[in-house]
C-alpha cells in the first residue's frame, strides 16, 4: 500500500528533483541577462515616459500621463505611424507577392536559377545604411541615376527626396527592392520543401497549371507565407537605420517611420522622457501584433 | 585558469604601469575633424606632459552625433572625461544644471582676461566660469565674386534685404543660381530665420523672448523674421529640390561655381573646397564676404554678428589639473599657430594678427568690431527648442507653414521644456 502510493511520489520527485536542479542550473543565468538586459530597461524606460527629463541628472519633473496624450495630436507622429501602416500594406500588397512570383520562377532547375537568387538577394545583404546612402545618390535630381534617366527622355530633372508627396513613395520603392529577396529566399526554402508526389498526382489527374498552383502549392507554403508576413510587419515597426541616410526624416517629417520620430523627437532632442513614450507606444504595438498574430494564425505552425 | 591567471596579470601589469608613469590622467573629448587642429592640440598635451610630470593628458576623438548621443550617459558614469568639447548655450546649461560640470571661476580668473570676453562670458552659467572657449566664427553671405561680376550685382551696394532681394532677382535674371543650402538637413537655413531675428528684433531679441517679453517667441520680430524668410524663398533663390539637398552637397556646389552666394559659417571656406568635384573649389580670392543685410525699421546693426563660439567644459570631479590644462592650451603661442595655418579663429586676444587667409583675416575683424555676438540659436535654446527654429526655418520658407504658427511653435517647445 505505502509502497504504491510511494513509488509515483518517488518518481516524480527524482523527476522533480532532476528538473529542479536544471532549472536551478540554466534558469538563473538567462533570467539574469534577461533581466539586465531586456525587462529593466523596458521598465526604466515607462518610468521616464511619465517624466520632463532631458536626459542629465534623475528625472524629477513628473509629468503623469502628457507625454503620451501629446502624441495624440502631434501631427509627425501621426504621419510617422501612417507610414509604418503604409509599409506594411505595400508589403503584403507588392512585396510579398512580387517575391513569391520570383520564387515560383527561380526555384525550379532552370538554367541559372542559382545566379538569379543570387541577384535578387543581394540588395538583403547589403547594410541599411549603405542601402540608404546609395539611393539618396540615385534619387539625387542632379547627378542621380533616375534624373540621368529622365534625360534621356528629354524630361527635367526629378527631386523625389525633396517633393512631399514623392519622397515617402521613394522610400517604399527602396523597402520594396532591399527586402523581397529574403521573402523570395523563403518561399524558394518552403517550395523545394513541398511534397512532390501530390503536384505530379494533380498533373495526372488533368489539373491545370494555375488549378496547381491555387490548391496545392498555395496551402502547402501557407506556413511559409505566414512566417514572412510576420517578418515583414515587425521588420516595417522596426524599420531606421535606412531612413536615417535616406532622407532624415524629411521633407517636413513625411518619411518618419516610429522609430525614426522617436530618435529625431526623443534622442536628437534630449526629450529622453517623451522618447521613452514613443518607445512604450512601439512596444506596446509590436507586443500585440505578435502575440495576437501567432495565436490567431500560426498556432498550428 | 590559466586564461584567468593572464587576466589578472595583466590587470596587475596595467595598474601598475599606471602608478609608475601617471599619477593623475586629465581625458579630453573632443569632436575635431581638422587633422590639423588635433595635432596641435596633441602636441600641447605632450608639451603639459613634460613639464608636469606624473600628469598624462589623454586627447580623444568622438564623432559629432555619436557624442551628442553619448554624453548624458557619460557624464553620469565614473568613465567620465575630465574636459569636454561644447558648443555652449542651452546643452551647457543643462549639464551645469543637473552638476555635471566644475565651477572654475576662482582658477580661470587670473588670466580669463587674455581671451575674448564675449567668448568668456558664453562659457559661464550664472555668473559662474564652467568651461574655457578657444575659438569663435562668423556667419555671413559667402560670395563667388565672378558670378557677382557676370551677373552685374556689386556686393558693397547691398545694404539692406531690399538691395539684398534685388540681387537675387539679377542674379537669377542671369541665369545663375543666386543661393545654395543645404536645408535637407535644417540648420543650414535656420541662420537665415536667426539673422532675421536678430536684425529686426536688435541684440536682445532672442534673450526677451526667453524671458517672456511681448508674448515671448509669437513676439512680432519672429512673425516678421518668418515673413522675411518666405518673401526670400518665393523668389526661388535655391537651387532645384533645396529641401532635400545635404549640407556638404550645397557646400560641393558651391566650390563648383553652381551657386553664387551661401549663409554659413567660417568653416564653408575649407568645406566649399573639400566637397568641390575638384577638390579644390573657389579659391580664396574669389570668394568675397558679404554681412547680412539690415531689414528696414528693424533694430539690429550690422556688426551685430551670429556665430558659434566652441569651448571646452570641466566636468564634475576633474582632477585640478584639467583647468591648470586649459590655462596652459590658451597660451599665446599654440593659439597663434591655430590662427596662422588657419585651423580656426582663437580666441586668444591678439591672435588674430598671426591669420594669413584673407577672408578669414576679415572674419576676425569683424568679430573683434562686433557690437554683439549671438551664439547659434540652435545651440543657445538647448536640443528641443532648437531643432524646432530649424525645422520651421525650412517648412517657412518652403511655404509649408506660416510665420505665425511657425512662431507659436517655438513658443509651445519652449513651454515644453
Amino acid at each position: 500500500m505505502t509502497a504504491t502510493i510511494a513509488s509515483p511520489g518517488a518518481a516524480s520527485r527524482r523527476a522533480g528533483g532532476r528538473g529542479g536542479l536544471t532549472v536551478l542550473i540554466f534558469l538563473p543565468p538567462a533570467l539574469l541577462l534577461f533581466t539586465i538586459f531586456v525587462a529593466m530597461p523596458m521598465g526604466e524606460a515607462v518610468w521616464y515616459s511619465f517624466y520632463n527629463w532631458n536626459g542629465y541628472g534623475r528625472p524629477e519633473n513628473f509629468v503623469g500621463l502628457k507625454n503620451y496624450l501629446s502624441l495624440i495630436g502631434n501631427a509627425a507622429f501621426l504621419r510617422a505611424l501612417a507610414n509604418n501602416g503604409l509599409i506594411i500594406l505595400t508589403s503584403l500588397a507588392i512585396q510579398l507577392p512580387l517575391a513569391l512570383g520570383v520564387a515560383l520562377m527561380v526555384a525550379g532547375k532552370i538554367r541559372g536559377a542559382v545566379a538569379f537568387r543570387m541577384i535578387f538577394f543581394l540588395p538583403y545583404i547589403l547594410a541599411d545604411v549603405a542601402t540608404g546612402l546609395i539611393w539618396r545618390f540615385a534619387y539625387d535630381g542632379d547627378y542621380g541615376l533616375i534624373s540621368g534617366a529622365m534625360s534621356l527622355i528629354g524630361a527635367p530633372p526629378v527631386y523625389p527626396l525633396a517633393d512631399k508627396s514623392w519622397a515617402f513613395p521613394a522610400v517604399l520603392v527602396v523597402i520594396v527592392w532591399k527586402y523581397f529577396g529574403f521573402h523570395m529566399m523563403l518561399y524558394i526554402a518552403g517550395l523545394q520543401s513541398l511534397d512532390k508526389s501530390l503536384l505530379e498526382a494533380a498533373e495526372m489527374d488533368g489539373a491545370s497549371a494555375v488549378q496547381r498552383f491555387w490548391h496545392i502549392t498555395l496551402p502547402l507554403l501557407g506556413p511559409m507565407i505566414r512566417l514572412s508576413v510576420f517578418f515583414s510587419v515587425v521588420g516595417a515597426l522596426q524599420l531606421f537605420d535606412m531612413i536615417v541616410p535616406l532622407t532624415g526624416g524629411g521633407p517636413f517629417d513625411t518619411t518618419n517611420t516610429m522609430v525614426s520620430y522617436l530618435y529625431f523627437f526623443g534622442i536628437t532632442r534630449m526629450r529622453v522622457g517623451f522618447g521613452s513614450a514613443v518607445g512604450v507606444v512601439l512596444f506596446l504595438f509590436c507586443v500585440t501584433f505578435a502575440l495576437g498574430y501567432r495565436r490567431l494564425f500560426m498556432r498550428d505552425d | 585558469m590559466i586564461f584567468r591567471k593572464l587576466t589578472l596579470a595583466s590587470i596587475g601589469v596595467a595598474l601598475g604601469a599606471t602608478a609608475a608613469f601617471a599619477d593623475t590622467t586629465v581625458r579630453l573629448l573632443h569632436v575635431s575633424d581638422n587633422p590639423g587642429a588635433v595635432a596641435l592640440w596633441k602636441k600641447i598635451a605632450s608639451d603639459f606632459e613634460a613639464q608636469n610630470k606624473g600628469v598624462k593628458v589623454d586627447v580623444q576623438y568622438l564623432e559629432n552625433e555619436a557624442f551628442k548621443a553619448k554624453l548624458p550617459t557619460l557624464l553620469q558614469s565614473e568613465e567620465r572625461p575630465s574636459i569636454i568639447y561644447s558648443w555652449g548655450g542651452g546643452v551647457m546649461r543643462a549639464q551645469a544644471k543637473a552638476g555635471f560640470l566644475s565651477d572654475i571661476s576662482a582658477d580661470a580668473a587670473p588670466w580669463a582676461g587674455t581671451l575674448s570676453a564675449t567668448a568668456v562670458k558664453a562659457f559661464q552659467v550664472d555668473g559662474k566660469t564652467v568651461g574655457i572657449p578657444f575659438d569663435t566664427g562668423e556667419v555671413g553671405f559667402f560670395y563667388n565674386k565672378k558670378l557677382f561680376d557676370k551677373a552685374g550685382v556689386k556686393a558693397d551696394d547691398i545694404k539692406t534685404w531690399d538691395d539684398f532681394l534685388s540681387a537675387v532677382k539679377k542674379i537669377k535674371a542671369a541665369g545663375i543660381t543666386p543661393i545654395v543650402v543645404g536645408a535637407g538637413e535644417k540648420w543650414p537655413i535656420h541662420f537665415y530665420y536667426s539673422y532675421l531675428v536678430m536684425r529686426i528684433g536688435g541684440a536682445s531679441a532672442l534673450a526677451d523672448a526667453a524671458a517672456g517679453k511681448d508674448g515671448g517667441f509669437k513676439a512680432a520680430t519672429f512673425v516678421e523674421a518668418g515673413k522675411r524668410l518666405r518673401e526670400l524663398a518665393a523668389l526661388e533663390p535655391f537651387q532645384a529640390g533645396y529641401i532635400g539637398t545635404s549640407h556638404t552637397q550645397a557646400e560641393g556646389m558651391f566650390g563648383d561655381g553652381k551657386g553664387a552666394m551661401q549663409l554659413m559659417g567660417e568653416w564653408a571656406l575649407d568645406s566649399q573646397a573639400t566637397n568641390a568635384a575638384d577638390g579644390k573649389g573657389q579659391p580664396i580670392d574669389n570668394i568675397g564676404l558679404l554681412s547680412f543685410p539690415l531689414v528696414p525699421g528693424g533694430k539690429g546693426v550690422a556688426t551685430d554678428v551670429l556665430g558659434g563660439i566652441n569651448g571646452w567644459l570641466v566636468t564634475k570631479g576633474a582632477p585640478k589639473e584639467a583647468a591648470e590644462f586649459l590655462k596652459f592650451f590658451s597660451q599665446d603661442k599654440y593659439q597663434r599657430e591655430a590662427a596662422a595655418k588657419g585651423y580656426y579663429i582663437p580666441v586668444v586676444n591678439g591672435t588674430e594678427s598671426a591669420i594669413e587667409n584673407p577672408v578669414v583675416k576679415q572674419i576676425a575683424g569683424q568679430l573683434a568690431a562686433s557690437t554683439y555676438h549671438q551664439n547659434f540659436f540652435d545651440q543657445d535654446l538647448g536640443p528641443s527648442v532648437g531643432r524646432v527654429v530649424n525645422d520651421i526655418s525650412a517648412a517657412v520658407a518652403a511655404g509649408e507653414m506660416k510665420p505665425e504658427a511657425a512662431a507659436a511653435a517655438i513658443q509651445e517647445a519652449w513651454d515644453q521644456q
